[in-house]
């Protein structure tokens, strides 16, 4: 612990550089995720997507962005002005806080705390309150419906989602994030990907409805409830909760690479030729390519699947996902005893 | 066993990727897009857009007043007044379309007997002022004027399946 109030400003000073090295490529990378998403759904439906702005449409979404903050701020006659106001800085925070845990690199993660992965589900928790808040402070029966709408989804596969973290849990036997990585050593077969294949594919299910994505929009549904919770934001308020929501996609994609899929350890490990080179070391380029796959995967799949309806989403979270996933964890706790997945190895 | 397959098919979402692989390969198709402004698509040469009143290769205006278009106008845009000229003929006076009662369904140049009044390929055109929508004779016999080439040509592709 520094000690004279100099070294206690220097400790400050770095610490806020350090938060601003990851949230400022974090803020630009939501940015361009919407630019991608637009262009890669544009290219699934046969269109260019947007290409007007820019070289390439490359400046469109700063183009959005100043729109939004331009605009004026709309407070609803009959809100509760503090909530309101409120709500979308508490939907932003968990999502950006979140990042503090999340190892890029062997050596570069902010806090290396030991619980990382119980701090991880408490802030994702946290994101729904923002949305309940939204949705309550606005009173607009709209925007109440789809708070009511997320609430209950968002609980429900909460569960799913934690069962899953729990198969890897079991495997890896530690909560730190950067320990986790490091039992996936030794290849792509060697990655919790394939022992917890179910899992896996249950983790980003549930990761789409925990974000409110398509297929589990239901919560924005535009054609049903116009835009949800969201509905009486204009302007920056929007802009934050869209800001939260693609932060949360992102934050989701990148725990996905790191549970999942051995955050930056590289795929070529252990094999022969290729593993010596320098493709064969694990980088931080790797963890960013993986996570850039997840979040593709989201575009690709609201490009792709209609929307749920919403007592098949509840039927698909209650009564299929979380008995797959109990029964997955009992089978990947077999697998730890007995010894069939080695840690690290 | 029916209901068995179709239990594993969707627990094993078979369909759900069978469905991911048709928005991949749209992924990687040619783009329908045109960039409207660089590029445009082609027009038929019996487009009807912009109207124009043509004239005889030796500068006379072909247009006699038989008023026919004016008949035959569903819309009742065209407004004809007529007067005798010095030499005998016939001359419009007043050759008004209005553009915003047009409905561009090409009857005027349909029944026009010595294809005066035309509709041309002409398809970017807009008002800024009050009134402007009201194409008088003057401004549909400049129109005629600069696009006479294009018109003829036009004219001349069609004429075998007239």
């Amino acid at each position: 612990m520094p000690e004279t109030w100099l070294d206690q400003l220097i400790y400050m000073i770095i610490l806020v550089l350090k938060i601003l090295l990851i949230v400022v490529p974090l803020i630009l990378t939501v940015a361009y995720y919407t630019y991608m998403e637009r262009k890669v759904i544009g290219y699934m439906q046969i269109r260019r997507g947007p290409n007007r702005i820019g070289p390439l449409g490359l400046a469109q979404p700063f183009a959005d962005v100043f729109k939004l903050l331009l605009k004026e701020i709309v407070l609803p006659e009959n809100a509760n002005k503090f909530l309101f106001v409120l709500a979308p800085i508490l939907s932003l925070a968990p999502a950006f806080a979140a990042w503090v845990v999340i190892p890029f690199d062997d050596w570069a993660v902010l806090a290396d705390i030991d619980a990382g992965l119980l701090y991880l589900l408490a802030m994702s928790s946290l994101g729904v309150y923002g949305l309940i808040i939204a949705g309550w402070a606005s009173n607009s029966k709209y925007a109440f419906l789809g708070a009511l709408r997320s609430t209950a989804q968002m609980v429900s596969y909460e569960i799913a989602m934690g069962f899953a973290l729990v198969g890897v849990l079991i495997l890896s036997g530690t909560l730190n994030l950067s320990e986790i990585v490091l039992a996936q050593q030794g290849g792509v077969l060697d990655w919790f990907w394939l022992p917890l294949l179910p899992l896996f594919v249950i983790y980003i299910i549930s990761g789409l409805a925990e974000t409110n994505r398509a297929p589990f929009d239901v919560a924005e549904g535009e054609s049903e409830i116009v835009a949800g919770f969201h509905v009486e934001y204009a302007g920056s308020g929007f802009a934050v909760f869209f800001l939260a929501e693609y932060a949360n996609m992102i934050l989701i994609s990148a725990l996905t690479a790191l549970m999942f899929t051995g955050g930056w350890l590289s795929p070529f490990e252990g094999i022969p030729v290729l593993g010596d080179t320098i493709l064969g070391e694990g980088s931080i380029i790797w963890f960013l390519s993986k996570t850039v796959f997840f979040m593709f995967l989201f575009l690709w799949f609201r490009a792709t699947f209609p929307r749920y309806r919403y007592d098949q989403i509840m039927r698909l979270g209650w009564k299929v996902l979380v008995p797959i996933t109990i029964v997955w964890v009992m089978v990947a706790a077999v697998l730890s005893v007995f010894g069939l997945v080695v840690r690290g190895s | 066993m029916n209901a068995i397959t179709r239990y594993l098919k969707s627990l094993l979402l078979i369909e759900l990727g069978q469905g991911l692989m048709v928005t991949l390969r749209y992924f990687f198709r040619p783009k329908f897009t045109i960039n409207y402004p660089e590029e445009k698509t082609p027009k038929s040469n019996r487009f009807r857009g912009l109207h124009a009143l043509r004239r005889y290769p030796n500068g006379e205006e072909r247009c006699i007043a038989c008023k026919l278009c004016e008949a035959v106008c569903p819309a009742l845009a065209i407004t004809i007044d007529s007067t005798q000229r010095d030499d005998g003929t016939r001359r419009t006076t007043r050759y008004e379309i209005d553009l915003f009662k047009c409905i561009y369904c090409g009857f005027c140049e349909e029944s026009c007997p010595v294809d005066s009044i035309v509709e041309t390929d002409i398809l970017e055109y807009h008002f800024e002022n009050r009134g402007e929508h009201i194409m008088t004779k003057e401004k549909l016999l400049a129109i005629g004027d600069r696009f006479e080439e294009s018109i003829a040509e036009n004219r001349r592709q069609d004429a075998a399946y007239r």
